[in-house]
């Protein structure tokens, strides 16, 4: 027999199980601790979670939260209380006939804000921006039905790029669940393939436990969302409340300490390789391992590059740093990948746009894969080295075995100077750029540009999906992790706003930016509302081209400059004409309580931002008037291969001029 | 393309089922077979697929099944090392003329007759896969007026059994 279990290969244990029977012999008492807070009057001290960005892990950093008195309380009580006792600080939501239960005890709630958006996509994206700018658990809730199929599109971006949310749902009363109820929709089936686990609770019994596990899950290993949902009745009959709450998983073992061998090997590899590539991706920033990142990056004096998901992990104006790899990299990055002999790939997973056609990538290249999740590796290219663990521990270990090479003495540092020599040609000649338009008006690079050396390394940048989100990834320099959020994976437009949102709610001190496209912005800007009412001073610049840029490039590039369904103005041509906008954004801005700013000229592009760099009380929103016919570059067309790169339209690199 | 027969063990666990098969459905790999029942222990359920494909493809469905929050175990089965059994139900014309050679068949197959009727009886027949092919294929002449077989179900041979090995607690709370 061929045994494959869970690397840990551990079998729950009539014990572990019995714990889901409710209130069964093995659940251990709660521990007699006088000073349990009562419901409803819980002091505002901050939960377990809540602690500075950049910090610990949750999970090895929790320290066990208070034991309460075991009581008796509503289900929706018992769902409150379990979210104060993992620290929630903030949830995101709207609500509803079946989560109606649910807040009325939220209202009574000192330690829990609950933050009311004007549509549930908002509240979902909120959470999952709130997670990736603090690297808590992001919560989101919403009712049955209509409000649990709008969580739908945010779950399956939180899913798609690992975020930690717990999405809350309420669904109808046990009685009616499978009857074609009014407001009924099978949440938990709708999200099976988006959610890395969901509950679908209909004991007040089980709430509590329920809610601690979806924690858990979201939160280690490869984290992700999770959804919980709540039948009304569930939330209305009565329970005791216990807390700690031992968990019911015996199936789940996530497995976040690397194999030392595979380290070794790694290292003697890393040793033996001439032009070796740290090809680092976002759950290096999900680990917190940019520290370490910067030590083995120094240790071994290898080129970096970092993905869309990894921009921040390592200093943009650090030598070793060659950009973002893929379709819209640098030619430098692009170009380490395509001709390197070791890939070290840390939290990534060879996703498509990075490595273009697959046949084709990287191919003398030997690779260590390191990833929490063993499914990633080897799932698109073979790894020769597989690693599962989590991003600091791998590095961290990596660093002490290529330390130890090194004083063995057979590991002498590389020799990587013909390498860097072929790096820096590619950087010199084909540095990231643009050109300005010929007839005086914006160019979205510029802008994107100014923001980001205005507001600076410290500030949140948030970005929707296209155009200007590439140039947001390509000419904002990020130093810090964290710093810049977006919709990798799913590519969800309309992300940008609500994401803000969020981040501003879990960083108050810090000036968020969205930089958003005129496509993606009215898809969300609903949540301007929520930001102006509720206190959340985001800043939005609206890349505004008048089109759906991204999909116009395609269009000029791929389908004979016939653009079929791309130009969002409905006189095209007068663009600039501001008696023709529809909508007008400073307007729009201005109905929503916040500040409409509008710019159309490079000289008076610093005077705007800056103008509302000063604006703290309420929300900017800027409209930036940018040439609709900027296009992204590099590129790596859809079904080619690394190599056939453009640096512009029908220019390619020449890769062996610039060698050594 | 090989044959692959993996044993799950999985939480006894509403929806379970549409996880696994929803989890094969959308990332591309076919199931030729699947069984599902319950184990010597109340909450786990026990699952055996047969798969069909190569190693590679094997790797990355035992991978994404173990992703599963669900599932405990996977074990591949070994078919020389285990025994494979798929249950026949067959409803196979049988007449005053014909019966007693179809009775004969039943015989050589070791299989039984579980229902008769004037016209029709109805044989099952237990075996593995080519077993039930070969007792189809000698049945078929006689008329088969209705088929249902089940999924394979298997079992390691030998004393060691694949639930004992890891069943030791684990202390998780919140």
């Amino acid at each position: 027999m061929t045994e494959q279990t869970t690397p840990t290969g551990h079998l729950p244990s009539p014990r572990d199980l019995a714990a889901r029977v409710g209130g069964g012999g093995a659940v251990p008492p709660a521990s007699a601790a006088p000073s349990g807070p009562p419901p409803g009057q819980t002091g505002p001290q901050p939960g377990p979670h809540a602690r500075p960005p950049g910090g610990q892990h949750p999970e090895q950093e929790a320290t066990a939260p208070p034991a309460v008195i075991p009581r008796q309380v509503t289900g929706a009580q018992a769902l409150i209380l379990a979210l104060e006792q993992l620290g929630t600080e903030v949830v995101f939501g709207l609500p509803g006939g079946a989560i109606l239960p649910a807040y009325d005890p939220l209202l009574d709630s000192a330690r829990v804000r609950h933050v009311l958006v004007r549509h549930e996509q908002g509240a979902g994206h909120a959470a999952t921006g709130y997670a990736q700018a603090t690297g808590r658990v992001g919560v989101c809730m919403a009712t049955s039905g209509p409000g649990a199929t709008n969580l739908v599109t945010p779950i399956a971006d939180a899913y798609m790029d690992s975020v930690p949310v717990v999405a809350i749902t309420g669904q109808v009363s046990t009685s009616l669940i499978g009857t074609d109820g009014f407001q009924e929709a099978d949440i938990s089936g709708i999200t099976l393939p988006i959610t890395k686990h969901n509950f679908l609770v209909t004991q007040a019994g089980d709430i509590a436990r329920t809610i601690g596990e979806a924690f858990h899950l979201a939160s280690t290993g490869r984290p992700g969302p999770v959804l919980v949902d709540i039948a009304k009745d569930a939330l209305q009959s009565t329970t005791e409340f216990r807390w700690p709450v031992p968990f019911d998983l015996p199936g789940y073992h996530p497995v976040t300490r690397p194999h030392s061998r595979q380290v070794r090997e790694a290292a003697r590899m890393i040793a033996a390789a001439r032009r070796p590539v740290l090809y680092v991706g976002g759950g290096v920033i999900k680990a917190r391992a940019h520290a370490e990142l910067k030590e083995l990056a120094e240790l071994t004096g290898a080129p970096v590059v970092t993905t869309l998901m990894a921009r921040g992990a390592f200093p943009d104006s650090h030598p070793q740093h060659l950009g973002m790899p893929g379709m819209h990299g640098t030619v430098a990055a692009v170009g380490a990948l395509q001709k390197s002999d070791l890939i070290v790939a840390l939290g990534t997973r060879f996703d498509d746009r990075v490595t273009g056609r697959l046949d084709s990538f990287a191919p003398d290249a030997r690779i260590v894969h390191a990833d929490i999740d063993p499914a990633e590796i080897s799932k698109n290219r073979h790894a020769d080295v597989p690693i599962v663990g989590d991003c600091r521990d791998v590095i961290t270990e990596l660093i002490g075995a290529v330390t130890a090479e090194r004083e063995k003495g057979e590991g002498e540092p590389a020799d990587l100077a013909a390498w860097w020599a072929q790096l820096d040609g590619w950087r010199r000649t084909y540095p990231l750029g643009y050109e300005q338009p010929g007839d005086g008006s914006l160019s979205p690079q510029y802008v994107i540009e100014r923001i980001g050396k205005i507001a600076g390394p410290d500030a949140v940048y948030v970005a929707g999906v296209g155009q200007h989100q590439m140039w947001a990834a390509q000419f904002i320099s990020y130093e810090n992790p964290a710093t810049w959020l977006n919709s990798g994976g799913l590519g969800t437009m309309g992300y940008a706003v609500p994401a803000a949102m969020g981040a501003k709610t879990g960083r108050p001190d810090a000036c968020v930016w969205a930089i958003d496209g005129d496509g993606c912005f009215q898809m969300t800007n609903q949540e301007l509302a929520t930001c102006a009412l509720e206190g959340i001073p985001v800043k939005v610049a609206i890349i505004n081209n008048g089109n759906l840029g991204m999909v116009r490039q395609w269009q000029t590039l791929f389908y004979n400059e016939r653009y079929s369904n791309t130009d969002l103005h409905p006189q095209a041509g007068q663009a600039t004409s501001a008696g023709t906008r529809v909508p007008d954004f400073v307007k729009l801005a201005e109905a929503y309580g916040c500040v409409g700013l509008r710019c159309a000229s490079a000289g008076d592009v610093d005077d705007v931002i800056e103008q509302a760099m000063k604006i703290e009380d309420r929300p900017v929103v800027v409209d930036f008037i940018v040439h609709r016919d900027a296009m992204v570059w590099p590129m790596v067309a859809a079904g080619t291969g690394n190599d056939d790169i453009k640096v512009a339209r029908d220019m390619a690199p020449d890769w062996e001029a610039e060698g050594e | 393309m090989t044959r692959h027969t993996l044993s799950v063990l999985v939480e006894n666990k509403a929806g379970l089922l549409v996880r696994v098969a929803g989890l094969f459905a959308r990332r591309g790999f076919n199931i030729d077979s699947l069984a599902v029942g319950p184990t010597e222990h109340e909450e786990i359920s026990r699952m055996t697929i047969v798969v069909n494909c190569e190693d590679r493809p094997l790797e990355q469905v035992t991978k994404q099944l173990n992703r599963l929050v669900n599932v405990l175990k996977i074990v591949e089965l070994d078919p020389a090392a285990a025994v494979q059994r798929e249950l026949l139900l067959v409803k196979v014309r049988a007449d005053l003329e014909t019966r007693s050679r179809v009775l004969e068949t039943v015989t050589l197959f070791r299989a039984k007759v579980v229902d008769v009727a004037p016209d029709a009886v109805t044989v099952e027949a237990t075996g593995n896969k080519d077993k039930l092919e070969a007792l189809i294929r000698v049945l078929q002449p006689f008329g088969i007026k209705e088929l249902v077989q089940s999924g394979m179900v298997a079992v390691g041979r030998g004393g060691r059994s694949i639930t004992d090995r890891s069943l030791r607690p684990v202390e998780r709370s919140a």
